[in-house]
């Protein structure tokens, strides 16, 4: 698997950290309550198919990377900046 | 059809001509008490003792493949009980003491081989961790043997004992440790349940789940709709989909994990053997082959196979810890679906909706924990009280943070375990 750094370029796996479903860029207020963090912690769409997850370019520029992925095939379809997305997006 | 030594002898004689299938091939009644969907491991152990300890019969396991397509015949074979954590070590305790049993219990041989498992430590902090470690193994009543490192040359004396950058100090010797033949246990718990009454039902994917006024009713299939009174999901890696039919979202994210076998060769590694310093794991299989592997490919995936970096790092692991099987030439290598937990220990609870039961979260490890599982989601099924041996696998521990099981102690988050 490849994955494409949008200030890199396309780069091996192995240069990247791999964070998780890019909900991690949309997280609750500390007062949300326990459900809300509940579900940012811990609970997952798991989709067979088409998914969007955070990644570091760790061993390259640093940048965090929302990579939007097959998870039955591991085509790499899109990559962005996280810093470009923003907070929303994740959800 | 019970096998019998005499039996074998006779169908040795007469070339094998009298063997009958080994279980039933039905199709679907229109409704069942206990519906177990999956038929890996676990759902055809769940349906055995729900017969056999609870008296109930009416029951079909729904299998989308064939039995035996899942993990349960992809795993790399470990069994042992070397958990530390209260939950996880008498769960683990428990389940190997029903392997102990199994063959008799199930009149099958599934090869159940306790060839003892060495966990190597190469540091004087791995050692003092596995020290601890086999401390709870022994509290919990199991075995549990610290080796120096001439301790370990006496078991294996063909490790590279000469490596300056991770020396081998010794390692935790688990002598009921060992392995089985995967297909076996998916075969004997299959026909055992078969035996007793249970259906059978292959090629029969659930599609959805009938749920009327918070409590299930039965479930839609691409066999049509079954009703039933009680449900249980067992599907290992697609537990988020099959939860999804009941409007759940769980705490699981599927991971591939790759494993490998070589060409056949003759006895050379007599245990399980892990490495310490790198993901590496080996036995030798009675056929002759190694059979090893490693780590997760560490991304969420739905494709049973993996990527080659993951490939590239145990082959040198492998290399590190025992360079004579540096010739053995590699046949094949796979992969699974793994049902990853945020803190790596399984569940095994009922569910908000009334009659609907969860049995997931097995991560890489939950071969060794087929027949405790399905003793344990059983007596949950048929009595609605939770079995001693699993109080800890509680689905509310993450949304609480009370009870977290987290063996590795890298926290209880996704990607760390
Ligand atoms: C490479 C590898 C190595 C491993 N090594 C070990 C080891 O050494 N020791 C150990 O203890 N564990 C090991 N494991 C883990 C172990 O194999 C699993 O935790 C365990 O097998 C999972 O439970 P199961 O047998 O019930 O799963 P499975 O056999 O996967 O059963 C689930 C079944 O559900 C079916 N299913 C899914 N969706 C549906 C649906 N909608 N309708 C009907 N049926 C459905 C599937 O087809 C499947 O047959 C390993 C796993 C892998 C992949
Ligand atoms: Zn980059």
């Amino acid at each position: 698997m490849r994955i494409t750094c949008p200030i890199c370029g396309e780069r091996d796996r192995r240069e990247f950290y791999y964070q998780g479903a890019a909900i991690a860029l949309a997280r609750p207020a500390p007062d949300a309550g326990e459900a809300a963090w509940d579900a940012y912690v811990h609970l997952r769409d798991n989709p067979a198919g088409v998914t969007r997850d955070l990644w570091q370019h760790e061993s390259g520029c640093s940048a965090w990377i929302v990579v939007t992925r097959d998870t039955v095939t591991h085509e790499v379809l899109d990559s962005a900046l996280a810093a470009d997305i923003g907070m929303e997006a994740g959800a | 059809m019970r096998f019998s030594g005499l039996k074998i002898l006779k169908e040795g004689l007469t070339g094998n001509r009298g063997w009958t299938p080994h279980w039933r091939d039905p199709d679907p009644k229109a409704e069942y008490d206990i519906i177990v969907i999956g038929g890996g491991g676990h759902g055809l152990s769940t349906a055995y003792y729900l017969a056999r300890d609870h008296g109930l019969t009416n029951i079909a396991v729904l299998e989308k493949g064939y039995i035996g397509g899942g993990n349960v015949g992809r795993n790399t074979t470990i069994v042992r009980a070397n958990y530390f954590l209260p939950g996880n070590s008498e769960f683990y305790s428990h389940s190997l003491k029903l392997w102990e049993g199994l063959e008799e219990d199930l009149n099958y041989n599934v090869m159940h081989s306790q060839r003892g498992l060495i966990n190597l430590f190469h540091s004087d902090g791995q050692r003092d961790a596995f020290a601890r470690r086999g401390n709870a193994m022994i509290n919990q009543g199991d075995d549990a043997i610290l080796l120096d490192r001439d301790g370990v040359r006496a078991h294996l004396p063909y490790l590279d004992f000469e490596n300056a950058r991770f020396p081998i100090y010794g390692g935790l010797y688990h002598p009921r440790g060992g392995t089985a033949r995967h297909d076996a246990v998916a075969w004997g718990y299959a026909r055992a349940a078969d035996r007793r009454g249970v259906d059978l039902i292959q090629n029969c994917e659930v599609t959805g789940i009938d749920i009327e006024n918070g409590k299930v009713t039965g479930v839609r299939t691409t066999r049509g709709a079954i009703r039933a009174r009680k449900v249980g999901i067992v599907v290992a890696g697609r537990s988020g989909q099959v939860a999804a039919m009941a409007g759940m979202r769980l705490p699981i994210e599927s991971h591939v994990l790759q494993a490998f076998v070589t060409e056949g060769l003759k006895p050379v590694i007599d245990h399980v053997v892990s490495f310490g310093m790198g993901h590496f794991y080996i036995s030798q299989s009675d056929k002759g082959g190694l059979v090893f592997g490693g780590d997760l490919d560490f991304y969420a995936s739905y494709a049973a196979r993996g990527n080659l970096p993951m490939v590239e790092h145990v082959m040198e692991a492998g290399m590190t810890l025992m360079p004579m099987i540096g010739k053995a030439k590699v046949l094949r290598s796979w992969g699974g679906i793994m049902d990853m937990t945020p803190d790596g220990s399984p569940i095994i609870d009922k569910t908000d909706v009334a009659g609907l039961y969860l049995n997931c979260g097995w991560c890489y490890g939950g071969f060794k924990a087929v027949p405790g599982s399905g003793n344990c989601f059983a007596h949950l099924m048929a009595t609605d009280r939770c079995h001693g041996a699993a109080t800890g696998f509680r689905l509310d521990r993450f949304r609480t943070g009370r009870g977290l099981m987290d063996e590795e102690g890298t926290g209880s988050q996704h990607n760390l375990h």
